[in-house]
């Protein structure tokens, strides 16, 4: 279990501030937030090579505080691999085992697993400057393990990566962490990673955090502005509530039940609204009228923003329904929204 | 088929330019070399004295380098790694000694070495003795070579990305142990110039030394002696014999400090 209380690190020019934060033994826990959050400052105060203001930092009820990066049992790996240039591969993965009070016959027995597992017996003897960056990433990974780390920080480890790479080395974090049963703390700032490999998150902006939680309740029920646009929430619109409605400008949304008392804002996905030529009606769906605003062409997908009274909504179209409803900007549609897509925080 | 493409006129500016630095630098240098005959050089190294002055420069300059190496090395960790309050005056002080005259050095050295001061006080008890001795020598070539030799480890040591440091504390590797296993391996060529650079400025040291000690003699010291006792054509056979030991000594350590072809 690492346990965070009230960790500030101040910087010139920037603060992160009472950090509070409590992952579970064997967890995959992932922080996120965009650029210059703060998330590379909080693995570094864990790992030890940043001084800290105040707040103590816990580690399987051990304080590890004041204790210096050797003497932390913490690996970290980074996204630009950090590995030794002047050392083999080899000699890079085994580098932390002269300093560990283990078996020798059983750490080599772990290193050997951990160099088949990764893929790197083939390449124990090559110097790093042949590597691809795929390799290089599973090279640090491997060393991080070899010492038996009781949790191993990852910053960014994909982000330098090309795409191919990227899609192999989250599948290797995938296992690995199942496999070897060490707590992993991750730092990303790309939500669709987070999806895939963590459990449980923190959302960080500007040296706060803003959300913890299951990563599937973060994604689902945003609890500020904020979380909401980095979860890739479109439509986040400040609202005033009375009794099962909500009030957005000019418009009234029908909501699944009656908020809780303290509520300031809706979000709504824009997935979940669904554009028609024609009215659609039923039960729990509001319905507008619109004019289509823009078009925005993602690639895949287009993004369609719709004028609804003084309201702007985002939605998406596939490339084939755009085709086929021939919709230029300027044209009127209708907009539906299920009462149980719209999301009150 | 090559396109030719005209030559534009910076071009042949810059080219003027590098021509006449090169030549200014060259020409008195070859002229020198050239001069005197190959017999009178002979006869110059067969003179003990010439033979000794040269040896002098040369291991007295050695010696400033490796105390630079061996207290301007932690020096240049610390400035690469560490902020702290009044860093950027300590990097000044640094830099002192390369603008200061350097008959001011000698005296500034002497001045301390004397007596009168505490310290110098202290020396002469314990027998140090800095007034013409190959002792005041290595200290006034440390002293101008040193700025050199932490100017520029420090650049490689800032090189190194800290999180290389970061990574082996994290393995178990305590910060000596980081320094010896990963940066000292990393920077050695950095450290190498260093020593390259210390050395070529201690040994073309001639102001600050023939304040301290103008015997034992080193050989620019020598040279400016005969030149002003027996003039020019007395000293050049001694100078190009500087400039040959010089030459070989740096090209050697230039060849062992070349990047093997398959590092990076």
């Amino acid at each position: 279990m690492i346990e965070i209380e009230s960790l500030r690190i101040e910087l010139s020019g920037f603060a992160l501030q009472e950090i509070d934060l409590s992952i579970k033994d064997g967890e995959f826990f992932t922080l996120l937030g965009p650029t210059g959050a703060g998330k590379t400052l909080i693995l570094e105060a864990i790992a030890g090579v940043v001084p800290i203001t105040s707040g103590r930092i816990r580690v399987k009820e051990r304080d590890i505080t004041d204790l210096p990066p050797e003497h932390r049992g913490i690996g970290i790996v980074y996204q630009d691999y950090a590995l030794f240039p002047h050392l083999s591969v080899l000699a890079n993965v085994t580098y932390g085992l002269s300093y560990q009070r283990t078996d020798p016959q059983a750490s080599t027995k772990w290193v050997e697993w951990l160099m088949e597992r990764l893929g790197l017996q083939p390449l124990a003897h090559c110097s790093i400057s042949y590597l691809s960056g795929g390799e290089k990433q599973r090279v640090a990974l491997a060393r991080a393990l070899a010492v038996n780390p009781s949790v191993l920080l990852l910053d960014e480890p994909l982000s330098a990566l090309d795409p191919n790479f990227r899609e192999e080395i989250r599948g290797v974090l995938k296992k690995l962490h199942k496999e070897v049963g060490i707590t992993f703390l991750m730092v990303s700032h790309d939500f669709a990673e987070v999806l895939f490999l963590g459990q449980r998150t923190a959302i960080l902006n500007r040296g706060k955090i803003e959300q913890t939680g299951l990563v599937s309740e973060v994604f689902q029920r945003p609890a500020t502005p904020f979380v909401a646009e980095f979860v890739g929430m479109k439509n986040v619109f400040p609202a005033t509530f009375r009794d099962t409605k909500a009030v957005v400008d000019d418009l009234e949304l029908y909501l699944q039940s009656p908020p809780e008392r303290d509520k300031r804002y809706v979000a709504i996905r824009a997935e979940d609204i669904v554009i028609s030529k024609e009215k659609v009606s039923g039960n729990g769906i509001n319905v507008f009228q619109g004019k289509v605003l823009e078009l925005t062409d993602r690639g895949i997908y287009h993004e369609v923003a719709v004028r609804t009274g003084n309201v702007i909504f985002r939605a998406i179209l596939t490339r084939g329904a755009l085709f086929e409803m021939k919709l230029p900007e300027g044209k009127d549609v209708h907009i539906a929204i299920r009462s149980s897509a719209i999301h009150v925080f | 088929m090559k396109i030719q493409k005209p030559i534009e006129p910076f071009f042949w500016l810059t080219f003027v330019c590098s021509s006449v630095v090169v030549a200014f630098i060259l020409l008195p240098l070859i002229q020198m070399i050239v001069q005197p005959s190959f017999q009178d050089l002979k006869e110059t190294l067969k003179d003990p004295d010439v033979r000794r002055s040269i040896w002098l420069s040369v291991y007295t300059s050695g010696l400033a380098a490796f105390i630079s190496f061996t207290i301007g090395t932690p020096f240049a960790y610390l400035l690469a790694r560490k902020d702290f309050l009044g860093k950027r005056f300590v990097e000044s002080i640094i830099d002192l000694p390369i603008m200061i005259p350097h008959p001011v050095v000698g005296i500034a050295i002497l001045g301390i070495a004397g007596k009168n001061h505490w310290l110098g006080h202290l020396m002469h008890q314990v027998g140090i003795h800095v007034m013409g001795t190959v002792t005041g020598i290595v200290a006034v070539l440390t002293f101008v070579g040193l700025p050199f030799y932490v100017n520029t480890v420090k650049a490689g040591f800032e090189a190194i990305p800290v999180r290389l440091e970061n990574v082996s504390r994290s393995l178990g590797a305590s910060l000596t142990s980081t320094f010896l296993r990963v940066t000292f391996p990393l920077a050695w060529r950095s450290i190498l110039v260093g020593i390259i650079m210390c050395c070529a400025r201690a040994i073309s040291e001639f102001g600050a030394v023939i304040i301290v000690a103008y015997h034992p003699m080193i050989a620019p010291v020598m040279i400016y002696e005969r030149f002003t006792a027996y003039g020019l054509k007395y000293s050049q056979p001694v100078a190009v014999w500087l400039i040959l030991v010089c030459l070989v000594l740096f090209l050697l350590l230039r060849i062992f400090s070349l990047p093997k072809e398959n590092q990076t």
